[in-house]
């Protein structure tokens, strides 16, 4: 496919004149469309944080009504008490929205379509009427899951693992419709991912410019690339799995229900065999980004550019033998507990070789603190926590007391929250003046940072102590356990840093919208950074390159000997750099 | 894309609830205008030995056996002086035909001290049935009909209360408690107003009814049915003592 | 805000409490240098005026060191973990002589029948007791677990004890209890609206007592 040798003039929409409707709304833009997820993801990370924080309202204050709670129907919430059944929708949307509508999306939608084709060297992806079906079928499932919370019987109450038979037949959860919405509504998203990574696949195999080699990718584009592979095979497990157990909700079949031949079991096999890829999915763009982030204000290169090369592949290879590691108690054959130790164990060592080429990376650097690198350097430290107590899960007798404990709860979050949403703050802050021209208000964004670095851990933290009291899950009243009677205080202080954790995100809203309007105008490379991202004008302008861009060296030759600036972009010819074929893009 | 808006429409209507388990209002068979004077009353009798009723182990839940004098006891058999409690009856035949007005004065059922009282409860369709949560913990209600929407909602307060109907008429349906799993009712629903349920005494009477025969069935949840017919005058009263044996 | 386990009363759960201390002096070591390694940067590299970055891509040895430490930790935590799971939860794990109690896990209750007087479970001579589990102490206790509609979990935390339901299945969940005294059983794993109210007790009595309380209960349920 002679797709580099292409002149840009070719390309059909770099010329002609558009309606607003077909520039900014249906339009085949990857970055108009990585906008779109970001807005799209950004109000359901607000929906996702407001049942956070009725949930945590019931476990902090179980005897005050919630503040508004007058304004939820008598269903959810009469007298401004939630009823248990409305707390377990609470539960199951609240994990759901934050996996599949803000955080997937945040990551691969938004960042997937912005960057891959500038970074690559592209005019856009690959399919770009493909990519715009992707972005309005991820809204349109978006819509149909939020939809559960207005049927009679609310909105799915079987947590984001949905395990049969719970969720399998309405006699067991009193929820009806909002089950069978939610597993509609996987399906959906599910395939606008698939659609999305078809075309990051094929736009970095396929698209990229004369001098791009694989080795010279950024680590940000190699992780996206990893991460859209295992999106296309993971992704149609839990499509299918969700079709059988629709199927046993409205059609009579009992592939997971025991009374008939069916296997409850089964349920989780086909659940996890995804949900562990889908976990990595969730983390390993995140790193991506961070890489780039930390060689920039590091000033330095990617300590062990190969090695985190290698180490992304293996965590996607690895991360589809440990899926058991999530079923240690489930009643399978102990023997199998054994075996997925054991990978559980292995998968630890990539994730530890990247920690340390990070902190490698700043080593010896001349680090400038700007707020991306603020959020990074966050990621790293929480990464590692979360990394961390994942070994003691991974030991199946030490999982026996945690399992279904908040120390899980503490662990999830570290890796998604800790690591996952603070590596999207910092791109969101280090890509905004690409995508809107400006630049983020640094004095805002430090504010930001900050306090939610500390309510962050005040909130998460606790929780490993709460996991090692024996504290559940999923609980809607602790103090029905005299054992648990003496946590409250605990859940008490966990659940006023979380209120002002949510309160603290009010600063990135407000620089994210002011900056829109009134930030300061940004140049073409605010950041001195070498990607072919920054040799365009912000924001990024239809067709992204003028001329077609050649590339003569890797992304992160900062503070090379061969100049006097400490950046050196991968466009830039040197004399003694020679042309690259000009069929290098299609190895 | 514009398929899946309609197919994705599609799918919200049908998840989208209908009318029906809604709340209501009316009162028990003698608050609807009557269509005659004429009333059936009698007394329904147990014959033979009562079976032992079982008892509860309420010893995780101290609030409502504090309710009971003694063991608390599950009243699946209620049998006084040869009368048995908890009957259901209906008339099943001879009935004008409807349709009769729905009641707006609510049935009702409590849970309290970790029983649904009373037992057994009837009701018109679309009459409101108010249940109410009377003991100071979390109760669920679970109701599994099988012509009727089934719900499953709980009450964790005392005082709170939830007001369903059934549309269709449906003999019996069974209502549980899944966190006492003793808990259980028998709502019955009927689509006129001549049914009455019988307490301690055993005794029942079905009043307003134009002069005719009628038919009439009595439900008891283990001792299954027993049925009669009987023979009124215009303004008169006449009895129906109907029988289940041990 | 204690990493200390609370108190345990079985004798697995000493073998547990051990890996996981094992597991908190490892990786609160790894927590410590990592995170004082990135204090120290952040101090050491921040950038100031005349500074330049060293143009470093990377060090082959530096790989091969951060590589093995970790890899040989997490095999010898894993074989350490080997050995108590296979003894907890083997195939063969349930010791002889072990005494059988049927657990049967519903929506919202434990169902737990104890045998009768000929000494066989599941036989006409049982009685079932609502949400108590009564054994001996010092005697080893297998419960047959099952669940009657969906997926529950019998957790013991003082005896270390966790175990999904599942229904379809009969789970053989051991153990012995290694001090007389009353702890408590919850479930681990949502199982609808009472989830929260699925709480239960487990009484340890001495040999004598236990045989009382059994007779006693023996000739209640035959009333």
């Amino acid at each position: 496919m002679a797709t580099t040798a292409l002149p840009l003039e070719k390309t059909t929409h770099a010329t002609h004149e558009m309606s607003f409707v077909r520039k900014y709304i249906f339009s085949t833009d990857h970055k108009i469309i990585g906008i779109q997820f970001l807005l799209m993801s950004f109000v359901f990370l607000l929906f996702g944080g407001l049942m956070a924080m009725m949930m945590r309202w019931q476990l902090g204050f179980p005897d005050q009504p919630l503040p508004a709670g007058q304004l939820l129907p008598e269903t959810m919430a009469p007298g401004g008490f939630l009823l248990p059944e409305f707390y377990n929708s609470l539960v199951t949307m609240h994990g759901t929205i934050m996996v599949f509508f803000a955080i997937m999306p945040l990551l691969v939608g938004v960042f997937g379509n912005f960057l891959i084709p500038l970074k690559i060297g592209a005019p856009d992806m690959a399919f770009p009427r493909l990519n715009m079906a992707s972005f309005w079928i991820a809204l349109t499932a978006g819509i149909l899951i939020m939809a559960g919370f207005f049927v009679e019987g609310g909105a799915a109450g079987a947590g984001w693992t949905s395990y049969a038979p719970l969720s399998a037949s309405p006699e067991w959860t009193g929820v009806v419709g909002g089950q069978q919405l939610w597993l509609v509504s996987l399906a959906v998203v599910g395939l606008a991912s698939i659609l999305g990574a078809t075309n990051y696949i094929t736009t970095v195999v396929n698209m990229r410019a004369p001098g791009m080699t694989w080795f010279r990718l950024p680590l940000s584009i190699w992780a996206l690339f990893v991460t859209a592979i295992l999106v296309l095979l993971a992704i149609p497990i839990l499509s299918g799995a969700a079709i059988m157990l629709f199927f046993d909700q409205t059609i009579g079949t009992h592939f997971f229900d025991p009374t008939d031949g069916g296997q409850p079991l089964m349920w989780q096999h086909l659940f996890w065999y995804f949900g562990h890829p889908e976990v990595y999915i969730l983390i390993l763009p995140a790193m991506g980004f961070v890489s780039d982030i930390i060689a920039n204000a590091s000033r330095k290169p990617v300590f062990g550019y190969h090695s985190m090369v290698y180490a992304l592949i293996s965590i996607a290879f690895l991360g589809w033998i440990v899926w058991g590691h999530h079923m240690f108690m489930s009643g399978m054959n102990p023997t199998l507990g054994m075996a997925f130790m054991m990978s559980t164990m292995i998968i630890a060592v990539p994730s530890a070789i990247k920690v340390f080429n990070w902190m490698g990376t700043m080593w010896r650097g001349n680090i400038m603190f700007h707020v991306p690198m603020l959020h990074s350097v966050a990621f790293v430290s929480m990464f590692v926590i979360g990394g961390l107590s994942g070994v003691f899960m991974a030991s199946p007798p030490v999982d026996i007391y945690f399992h279904d404990t908040y120390f899980i709860v503490a662990h999830l979050h570290y890796v998604l929250f800790g690591g996952s949403l603070f590596a999207i703050f910092g791109a969101v802050t280090f890509w905004y003046p690409k995508m809107f021209g400006k630049l983020m208000n640094p004095l805002l964004g430090k504010i930001h940072f900050w306090l939610t670095f500390v309510f962050y851990n005040l909130t998460f933290f606790p929780m490993h102590n709460l996991g090692v009291g024996g504290h559940m899950r999923r609980i809607y009243d602790p103090s029905q356990y005299e054992f648990l009677q003496p946590l409250a205080p605990l859940n008490t202080f966990i659940t006023v840093s979380a209120l002002l954790l949510f309160a603290a995100q009010i600063p990135f809203a407000v620089n994210f919208i002011m900056s829109w309007f009134n930030g300061e105008e940004a140049g073409e490379n605010p950041w001195n950074d070498n990607g072919l991202e920054w040799i365009v004008p912000s924001p990024a302008p239809h067709g992204n390159f003028a001329e077609l861009p050649i590339v003569y060296r890797g992304p992160y030759e900062f503070s090379s000997p061969l100049v006097e600036e400490d950046f050196l972009p991968q466009t830039r010819k040197l004399d003694s750099d020679t042309e690259p074929a000009a069929a290098s893009a299609a190895e | 894309m514009r398929r899946f808006l309609v197919a994705s429409s599609v799918f919200l209507f049908l998840g989208c609830g209908g009318g029906d388990g809604g709340s209501g209002g009316g009162g028990g068979a003698a608050a609807v205008d009557p269509l005659g004077n004429a009333s059936i009353t009698g007394a329904i009798s147990f014959v033979g030995t009562a079976p032992a009723n079982p008892t509860i182990d309420m010893a995780d839940e101290p609030d409502c056996e504090a309710k009971f004098t003694g063991t608390p006891v599950d009243p699946i058999v209620t049998v006084s002086d040869g009368k048995l409690a908890n009957v259901f009856i209906r008339v099943v035949g001879g009935l004008p035909g409807g349709p009769y007005p729905t009641p707006s004065e609510p049935a009702r059922i409590n849970q309290d001290g970790c029983l649904y009282s009373p037992r057994v409860l009837g009701a018109m369709v679309g009459q409101p049935i108010e249940i109410t949560n009377s003991d100071p913990l979390l109760h669920n209600i679970k109701a599994m009909p099988t012509e009727n929407r089934p719900f499953n909602i709980s009450q964790p307060r005392a005082g709170m209360t939830t007001t369903r109907r059934f549309n269709t008429p449906e003999v019996v349906i069974p209502l549980e408690c899944n966190v006492h799993g003793w808990m259980n009712a028998y709502v019955a629903v009927v689509d006129h107003p001549y049914f009455a349920v019988t307490g301690a005494d055993g005794s029942f009477t079905i009043g307003g009814l134009p002069a005719g025969t009628y038919q009439v069935e009595a439900w008891h949840e283990t001792l299954g049915t027993q049925s009669g017919e009987v023979t009124v005058e215009a303004d008169g009263s006449a009895t129906l003592d109907l029988t289940f044996g041990g | 805000m204690s990493w200390i386990l609370p108190p345990s009363a079985s004798t697995f759960a000493s073998d547990i409490d051990f890996l996981y201390y094992v597991i908190l002096w490892i990786t609160g070591i790894a927590f410590v240098i990592v995170e004082v390694g990135l204090v120290v940067f952040i101090v050491k590299y921040r950038a100031r005026p005349g500074r330049k970055a060293e143009y470093i891509q990377g060090s082959t040895k530096a790989e091969v060191i951060w590589t093995a430490i970790p890899a040989v930790t997490v095999v010898v935590i894993g074989l350490m973990s080997g050995g108590v799971w296979n003894d907890v939860k083997g195939r063969n794990s349930v010791p002889a002589g072990a005494i059988p109690y049927g657990v049967h896990a519903q929506q919202f209750e434990w169902q737990i029948s104890y045998r009768g007087p000929d000494g066989q479970l599941g036989t006409g001579d049982d009685f079932t007791v609502r949400n108590q589990l009564h054994i001996p102490v010092n005697q080893p206790v297998v419960m047959r677990l099952t669940a009657e509609d969906v997926i529950h979990s019998l957790f013991i935390p003082a005896f270390r004890v966790k175990q999904d339901a599942m229904p379809g299945m009969t789970i053989n969940v051991w153990f012995e209890a290694t001090r007389v005294g009353e702890f408590e059983i919850a479930c681990a794993e949502l199982c609808g609206i009472g989830h929260t109210t699925m709480g239960a007790t487990v009484t340890v009595h001495t040999a004598d007592d236990y045989q009382r309380w059994l007779a006693d209960r023996a000739a209640a349920a035959d009333r």
